[in-house]
Parts: structure tokens; sequence; C-alpha cells
């Protein structure tokens, strides 16, 4: 009976079946989040909670591969049941959510504890969360594990016991692989995320999801203030375009 | 000791000065890591503030310079790492942080001692915040994004230069092919005047209309995210924006760009911000010095020709 999935694993046709993890934050809808006058703190009340940008692209791409591949998809979520129900839309198995506040160390740490405990081959994270826009957890998380890590991916593919990306650096694409198991982290450019359909919506009520309580962990960095900034500008509005090109003129030089 | 790291090598210059500064308040070294194969770029590093060098000559990969950083961490003891933000520094430095169970803070905007305690600023939720941190452990490290401060070059200064032996471990990432972007180099920080686009054009041959203002006032062409990763009408380096370029130019001009947060936290440096945009209530009119409610095909042609 369990001898049979593992050896389509590793022989089936040449065919590779693959467990995936994908990594997904929570945020607030960066829009909606206003500013407290007095403090010019940033006020989170009554803003929308959604799938972090990026995290959704990864969600997308590990449901392509196992559309293709077979496999199973988990999705580990630093969030609330809202945010596991719309991953499962999307076409994720199970949902793991927790929730924390730390930081980039605190928050690898958490993820990586989880992570020991589920067989996988494949993590994916976005390369950042769209409000800590940090670019650490992935980097982070490979480390933790002990496993490559391939950044910034804007194409994926599986191969065999391999996973072949195309990475979108500065000056270059670079074409990297490496051996299964690995964490890549995705950017935009790697696909276009479905929207769930109603069924698809209905459907993932009968889906798992675990919520998995957690001791704080050790922080290595401590937020002192988070404050808005503020932009002085003269907003004067002009009626025509010589006065435009006389104050370009003068700005100029 | 002070650690800096770049790949790149105007980046290495510019943290190099940040570090001399810090190092001369805190009374430390500053040694700069030069991992690659290159000639004689560590005197430079002299000339640019360094204490000493240590150079490895090696193949330049992200776990090469993890493994390297981390042998030297453990060998110096360093209080602190500044590393160049490409898009390699912020891969190794949160996998360094990792290793050694510490912080780290990417994309640093700002520096400063309290008390001789390291504190750190960087942008968060969409750029419209700045976060205000300090580090709860040693080694402190940090990234800080290309062209965000100066270098200072002293040609009368002194330092050491130590050829390392280190002997990286194997990548476990295998490099098949690398395609260079084809488009030649444009380094947007450096423009002192950027002509932008956005969405408000309706095809890719009229941000002609961009580029002829720009080059009527000597500027480069900048544009928002959805023109050059959602159309792909501008290669990446004309981005400007949170995901994108930070610049700071004198006179920074916005052309049917709505003036969303994250397009807003790339230009905030700017002296000097014009819009053009035909809503009267689109954002970037909260965030301009001067703006001009009307047509863009209709403003952009006569304002370039009046230039002229
Ligand atoms: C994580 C994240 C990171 C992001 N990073 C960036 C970034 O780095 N840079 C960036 O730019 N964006 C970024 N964005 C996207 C950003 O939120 C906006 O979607 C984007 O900036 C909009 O581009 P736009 O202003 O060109 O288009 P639109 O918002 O569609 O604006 C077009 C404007 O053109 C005007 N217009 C239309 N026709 C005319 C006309 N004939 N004459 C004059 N005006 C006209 C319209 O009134 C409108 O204001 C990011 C978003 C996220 C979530
Ligand atoms: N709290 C979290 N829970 C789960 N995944 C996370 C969390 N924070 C960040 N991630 C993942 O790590 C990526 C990079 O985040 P960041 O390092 O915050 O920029 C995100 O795109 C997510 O895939």
């Amino acid at each position: 009976m369990f001898i049979v999935p593992f050896v389509v694993r590793l022989f089936g046709c040449g065919e590779v079946i693959v467990d995936i993890i994908v990594c997904i934050k929570q945020i607030y809808d960066l829009g909606q989040i206003t500013v407290d006058t007095a403090t010019k703190h940033p006020i989170t009340e009554g803003a929308a909670r959604k799938i972090s940008d990026f995290d959704k692209n990864a969600l997308e791409e590990a449901v392509r591969i196992k559309e293709k591949h077979g496999g199973n998809v988990f999705a580990l979520i630093g969030g609330t049941k809202e945010a596991a129900k719309e991953a499962l839309a999307m076409g994720t198995d199970e949902a793991f959510i927790y929730s924390a506040d730390t930081d980039s160390l605190g928050t690898a740490t958490i993820l990586a504890g989880i992570i020991h405990k589920i067989k996988y081959d494949l993590i994916l994270c976005g390369e950042a969360s769209i409000d800590e826009f940090s670019f650490q957890i992935g980097p982070r998380l490979a480390e933790a594990l002990g496993i490559p890590v391939l950044t910034y991916a804007r194409k994926m593919e599986l191969k065999d016991t391999e996973i072949i990306v195309e990475r979108n650096l500065e000056n270059r694409y670079e074409v990297a692989k490496a051996r299964l198991p690995a964490l890549v982290t995705v950017t935009k450019e790697i696909n276009e995320p479905r929207i769930p359909t109603l069924l698809q919506i209905l459907g993932a009520s009968k889906k798992r999801i675990t919520e998995i309580s957690l001791e704080k962990p050790e922080a290595g960095v401590e937020n002192l203030s988070i404050t808005a900034i503020e932009m002085k500008r003269k907003e004067v509005i002009l009626n025509d375009i010589e006065e435009l090109a006389k104050i370009i003129m003068s700005e100029k030089s | 000791m002070i650690f800096t790291f770049s790949e790149d090598y105007e980046t290495a210059l510019e943290i190099l000065a940040k570090g001399r500064e810090i190092a001369d308040s805190l009374r430390l070294e500053l040694a700069a890591i030069s991992i690659g194969k290159h000639d004689d770029i560590e005197d430079t590093y002299i000339f640019c503030g360094a204490d000493k060098v240590y150079s490895i000559d090696s193949e330049l990969h992200a776990d090469i310079v993890v493994d390297c950083l981390c042998s030297l961490i453990n060998q110096y003891k360093p209080e602190l790492l500044l590393i160049g933000g490409t898009r390699l520094g912020k891969e190794v430095a949160p996998r360094i942080a990792q290793k050694f169970g510490v912080g780290c803070a990417t994309d640093c905007v700002d520096f400063s001692l309290e008390k001789g305690e390291f504190i750190v600023k960087r942008f968060v939720l969409g750029g419209r915040f700045i976060a205000t941190q300090r580090f709860l452990r040693k080694p402190q490290i940090v990234t800080v994004p290309p062209r965000r401060f100066g270098k200072k070059l002293d040609t009368a200064r002194t330092g050491k230069i130590i050829k390392t032996t280190l002997k990286p471990a194997q990548s476990r990432v295998q490099v098949l092919e690398k395609k260079d972007k084809t488009s030649q180099m444009l380094r947007i920080e450096e423009a002192d005047i950027i002509v932008s686009g956005g969405r408000g054009f309706k095809k890719k041959e009229d941000l002609k209309l961009v580029e002829s203002l720009a080059k009527v006032l000597g500027g480069a062409v900048g544009c928002s995210r959805s023109v050059a990763a959602d159309l792909k009408w501008l290669p990446e380096e004309h981005w400007v924006g949170l995901s994108g370029h930070k610049v700071k130019p004198k006179l920074y001009i916005a052309i049917g760009i709505s003036g969303q947060v994250q397009h807003i936290a790339g230009i905030r440096d700017s002296k000097t911000i014009i819009a053009i945009n035909n809503d009267p209530n689109a954002p970037i009119f909260k965030s301009c010095d001067y703006g001009i409610v009307g047509d863009l095909y209709e403003i952009v042609p006569k304002l370039t020709e009046i230039l002229q």
C-alpha cells in the first residue's frame, strides 16, 4: 500500500510528484491604512486584509505545478481563516494558520519550526511582502532548513528532481537550477493569479484549516516607531502651459 | 570591527563612505570584504575608507558569499555589517542573519547613533511610513540601497590588503545560462531631470512625447510600474517607485501618472515635482509642487515646443 506512491514518485513515467508549501502573509490593504493626525502613527482599524500580492503569485505557481505534475499544495499562513479560505479556493489542498507579531528572524524561525514537521519537496515564497518589503523570509527560511534557495524567479519549471528557474537580476536574467528540496522566491511577473470561481469558493469550505498556536519567538530587531512621512509640496495648480514652461526653465537651472 | 560588502563596485564605495563615518564615531576598524575575480580594486577600497581589505579570489555566487562572510564573521566578530542592497546583497544579508540568529534591516535609508547605539530607518507600508529600528543582538546586519549615499575618495589614505586563503564550499545552485538585459544600462538614479510617463499614454508609440520632452530638457526617461511591468513598453531600468528605482532628481515631471503611494515612494526625495494629468482628483496633485490639469496629448507637444 505504502510502497506504490513511493515508487511512482521516483520512477513513475518520468513524471515527478511534488508536495509544495507556499508561505503566505496576510496584510492590511495599504491604501486603507490611515494616519493618526496627532501621533502620525498608522491606523489599521477598519482596513481590509488581504493576501500579500507576490504571495498570490507564489500560490498560483504552486497550483500550476500541481495541475501539471500532481502532488499537494499546503499553505502556511501568517493570518486569519479568511486568508486561508482564499488560498484554498485558489487550489490549495490544506491550510495552516498561525499568528505572531514578530520580526523577520522570529517569522523565519516559526515557519522553519512548522515546516520541519511536514514532508515537502518545494517551498515557495513571494520575493517580498508588500507591507514590510524586506525580501528576508525566503532566504532566511532556506537557511534555517538547510536547503538551497533560488531568489527572484520570473519563470520556473520542474524537471525530474530538480527545479530550474529564470531569475531576474539587475543587469541580466540568469537560468539556474537546484536539487529538491529547495526554496524559490517569485516575482510578480511569473504569472497572473487566478480569480476563484464561485464553485471553487464553495468547495474550499470542505478543505481543512489547521490553527497552530505558538510561543513568541525571539526577535532580532525592534521597532522604536513607525510614523507617516510628510510630503511638503507646494501643490500649485497652473492654468497655462507658458507658465509651466517658465517654471521648468527656472527649476532646471 | 565593521564589515562592508558589495559585489557592485560603486555601491561598495558608497557603503565604505557611510561605514567610515560610523567607524570614526564608534572608534572601530572598517574592513571591506572583496569577493570575486577582479584586478586591483583593493587600493580604491582603502582610498574610499577601508582600514583593511579582506580579498577572496573566487566565483561570485550567493552561496559562496554567505560562506565567506560567515567564516570572516566567526573569525573577526564584527559589530556591524553594511551590505550593498543589490538583489544579491538582499539575498545574502538575511541568510547570514539567520545563521547567526540575529536581526537584519534591508534597504536602510538612514543611520544614526544614539548613545552609542546603532539606529536605522527604513520605509514600510508601501513607502508611506518610516520605521525606526534598533538591533537586539550582534552582529547588526543592514543593507544599503545603491546610489543612496555619496562616496568619498582620499588617495592619501593607507590601509592593509589581506589576501585570504578561504576555500568556500561549492554552491548548491548551478547557473546554466546568463542573458544580459539588452538595453544600454541607464542609471536613472543619477539623472538630474526625469520625465516619466504612465498609463495615461494610450499606446507605446506615444511615449515618444516623453522622450522628446526629456531630450529637450537633457533629462532621462522614467515610467510607472504599469508601463514597465504590465504593458512592458519600457525596460525595467526606467521603472520608478517602491519596487523600481528610487530617484532624487532636481526636477521630476510625471505625465499621465496617477500618483499611487508606491510610485510616490520612489520620487519622494525629488526637489521639484511637476504633474500633468487630466483628472483634477488624481492623487499626484497632492504630491506635486506644480500641476496642470489637462490632456497630455495637447499639453506635452506644446510644452516641448515652447521649451525648444
Ligand atoms: C507591492 C507594490 C509595489 C508597487 N511598486 C510600484 C512602483 O515601484 N512604481 C509604480 O509606478 N507603481 C508601483 N506599484 C503600482 C501602483 O500602485 C500603481 O498601480 C501604478 O503606479 C499606476 O501606474 P500609472 O500611474 O501609470 O497608471 P494609472 O494609475 O492607471 O494612472 C494613469 C493616469 O493617467 C491619467 N490620464 C489618462 N489619460 C490621460 C490624458 N489623456 N492626459 C493626461 N492624463 C491622463 C489618469 O487620470 C490617471 O491618473 C506597486 C504596487 C504594489 C502593490
Ligand atoms: N508572517 C508570515 N507568514 C507566512 N509567510 C510569510 C510571513 N511573512 C513573510 N512571509 C513570506 O515571505 C515572503 C517575503 O516577506 P518579507 O521578508 O516580509 O518581505 C512573503 O512574500 C511570504 O511568502
